[in-house]
């Protein structure tokens, strides 16, 4: 075989999988265990210690969920990877390793509703403290660096909007700040944006979106980019320190560019607990196979729904980034050539109640808190994802009263026009 | 060489063609990554040899440990060193005097001094700087794979299955896998800071 590296389908269907030594399998085999035995008392604890590969437990790793790890860290260009019960676990178990009580982290104030609500409340308990910035100006980042920073964390493609963030913009500040980016990459997917080659040194990804695609099960996963010193200035003690837990081994210095996806498991993951089924593993793998295919069906989809919405007398406006007339336009020509996504919102010239009526009304789109499913979804994130918000935060982060969402499927496209056209039309 | 990116050939000619290496540095306590890194090759069936001079006298894992480089007394075909940058040069320049010269020359991960490497390579021995052998080993064999790391390989072809102490293929059939490009480039950049 020749030296040619492979392109993103070859991977998608192969990365991290080979036939099972032992049957032959070819699928990855479900790994429906809790434990692994060891080979002597020796084995054990070296396994313990971190001083030899392999399985010890699932909480820590599981022989499925490694196939999925190696598979999205190779489709995202990372080192390493670590899967996770959900993307909010992810999240936990990223920001576990960087913040110390006290400590600050900057968001973009274009998230998903959840993501807000988790960092404003739930971490405010754990004495971690979010500051706010805008991502249409880079500025507001740099005027929120504070000595206490320690991360920075944005969506690449931002729910529920779908607008586009300026990642190398952003990862410029990050690099003066000398503190790592994060990009929340789950609603591009690695197919249409992979962050790390734009200056990204963590990804983030809900699982339970486009790369399983099916909407049948959660996930989450943290991408290491193995592009973060983390030795400079002990200002990242859980990498650069000797871990009591280990009996004193410092992670950066022994695993070297996965450092951060070691620490996230052996420190975030074992303790905090949040550990990925490897059934679910498995529905997940089998949805990456055909990743590239969805969302070139997915993109399709959604510049028709949205080029049928922008000619519609009752569509008031269409925030879609791959309509030539958005304000996004530009970023997702250079972030995102081969597609805008298919999340995107839309708002109605008759407000909240045409918006309630709309949704009444749809008979093909699914009214559900979810996106990246086969299915056509549709919701007000007004009064679901971003209820949290208060009125001026709602508006803000692009989920004012009048606005709805869609999160458009891999149907034909000429069957979800229509429902919508029923549905706006009467 | 470039010694930012090394293709995986080279490293797997390496650790498919040496059989001694003595390890420059490393260490009887058994937190420490040069002991384990010690450990685990000696398993895979490398001929090892430790090298440190506080230790002389006693041995790890029983291999007697040597004061330096120039008190082996046989022939050696890797030399691995666990010290930082700014240690390397004399190691080398030790490493030059051995005769027969030693075939490869290995910094552990941090380590790079490009003049030292420069020198090494002029008389024909191999370098590699910035990576572990253990790690290296793990990755090429797929073995690394149960910690979610990116082997950077693909193959369609069963492996034999693990067995305790067993030497595992490096020559499995693969394919260049997903590139870590941005961490060589990351490392790159540090290096030219420094």
């Amino acid at each position: 075989m020749s030296d040619r590296p492979p392109g993103f389908s070859t991977l998608a269907v192969h990365a991290g999988a080979q036939p099972d030594p032992t049957t032959g399998a070819r699928a990855t085999p479900i790994y429906q265990t809790t434990s692994f035995v060891f080979n002597d008392a020796d084995h054990a604890a070296s396994l313990f210690g971190l001083q030899a590969f392999g399985n010890i437990y699932t909480r820590i790793g599981n022989p499925t969920n490694a196939v999925l790890e190696e598979r999205v860290a190779a489709l995202e260009g990372g080192t390493a990877a670590l899967a996770v019960a959900s993307g909010h676990a992810a999240q936990v178990v990223i920001l576990q390793q960087l913040l110390q009580p006290g400590d600050e982290f900057i968001a973009a104030r274009k998230l998903y509703g959840g993501s807000i609500n988790q960092f404003t409340h739930a971490f405010k308990s754990f004495g971690w403290n979010v500051v706010w910035a805008d991502p249409d100006d880079i500025s507001s980042f740099e005027r929120a660096v504070t000595p206490r920073t320690k991360a920075i964390f944005i969506e690449s493609i931002a729910n529920p909007a779908g607008s586009i963030t300026d990642i190398e913009a952003i990862s410029t500040v990050a690099r003066k700040a000398g503190v790592p980016l994060i990009v929340d990459n789950t609603l591009a997917s690695p197919y249409l944006i992979r962050p790390i080659d734009h200056g990204a040194d963590i990804v983030v990804h809900s699982l339970t979106k486009f790369l399983g695609g099916h909407g049948n099960s959660l996930g989450g996963i943290i991408v290491d980019a193995g592009t973060f010193d983390w030795s400079t200035g002990g200002k990242y003690p859980m990498l650069s320190e000797p871990r009591p837990e280990y009996h004193g081994i410092r992670l950066q210095e022994t695993f070297g560019n996965f450092a951060f996806a070691i620490a996230c498991r052996v420190l975030g993951l074992r303790d905090l607990g949040p550990a990925l089924s490897p059934f679910n593993a498995f529905m997940i793998l089998t949805g990456i196979e055909t990743l590239p295919l969805r969302m070139q069906k997915h993109c399709e989809n959604a510049k028709a729904v949205a080029e049928f919405l922008a000619g519609h007398p009752a569509v008031a406006s269409v925030s879609y980034a791959g309509l030539p007339s958005d304000k996004y336009n530009q970023l997702a020509r250079k972030y995102a050539p081969k597609g805008a996504g298919a999340v995107f919102t839309f708002s109605l010239k008759g407000g909240y109640d045409a918006g309630v009526n709309l949704v009444s009304k749809l008979q093909l789109f699914s009214h559900l808190a979810n996106v990246g499913d086969t299915r056509s979804l549709v919701i007000h994130p007004a009064s679901t994802t971003h209820s949290q918000l208060d009125d001026a935060a709602k508006v803000k982060s692009g989920a004012g009263p009048d606005v709805v969402r869609l999160s458009i499927g891999i149907e034909d496209k000429e069957d979800l026009i229509a429902d919508l056209e029923q549905a706006l039309g009467a | 060489m470039n010694h930012d990116a090394y293709p995986d050939n080279y490293i797997r000619g390496i650790l498919n063609s040496v059989k001694s290496i003595a390890m420059v540095g490393a260490s009887p306590v058994n937190v420490r990554p040069s002991y384990f890194a010690f450990k685990y090759l000696a398993q895979r069936g490398y001929d090892m040899i430790p090298i440190n001079p506080g230790h002389v006298g006693k041995d790890l894992l029983g291999k007697p440990f040597v004061a330096s480089l120039s008190d082996i007394g046989r022939p050696v075909d890797m030399i691995d060193i666990f010290r930082n940058s700014s240690h390397i040069m004399p190691v080398v320049e030790e490493a030059l005097t051995l005769d027969p010269l030693p075939k490869v020359i290995w910094m552990q991960l941090g380590a790079r001094d490009d003049a030292a490497a420069a020198k090494a390579e002029s008389v024909g021995i191999k370098v590699v700087m910035n990576r572990c052998p253990k790690i290296e080993y793990g990755r090429l064999s797929s073995e690394i794979s149960w910690m979610g790391v990116n082997s950077r390989t693909l193959s369609s072809k069963r492996a034999p299955a693990p067995t305790q102490g067993m030497r595992l293929s490096l020559n499995r059939m693969s394919v260049g896998g997903g590139d870590t490009a941005a961490s060589d480039r990351a490392a790159k950049n540090k290096t030219e800071q420094s």
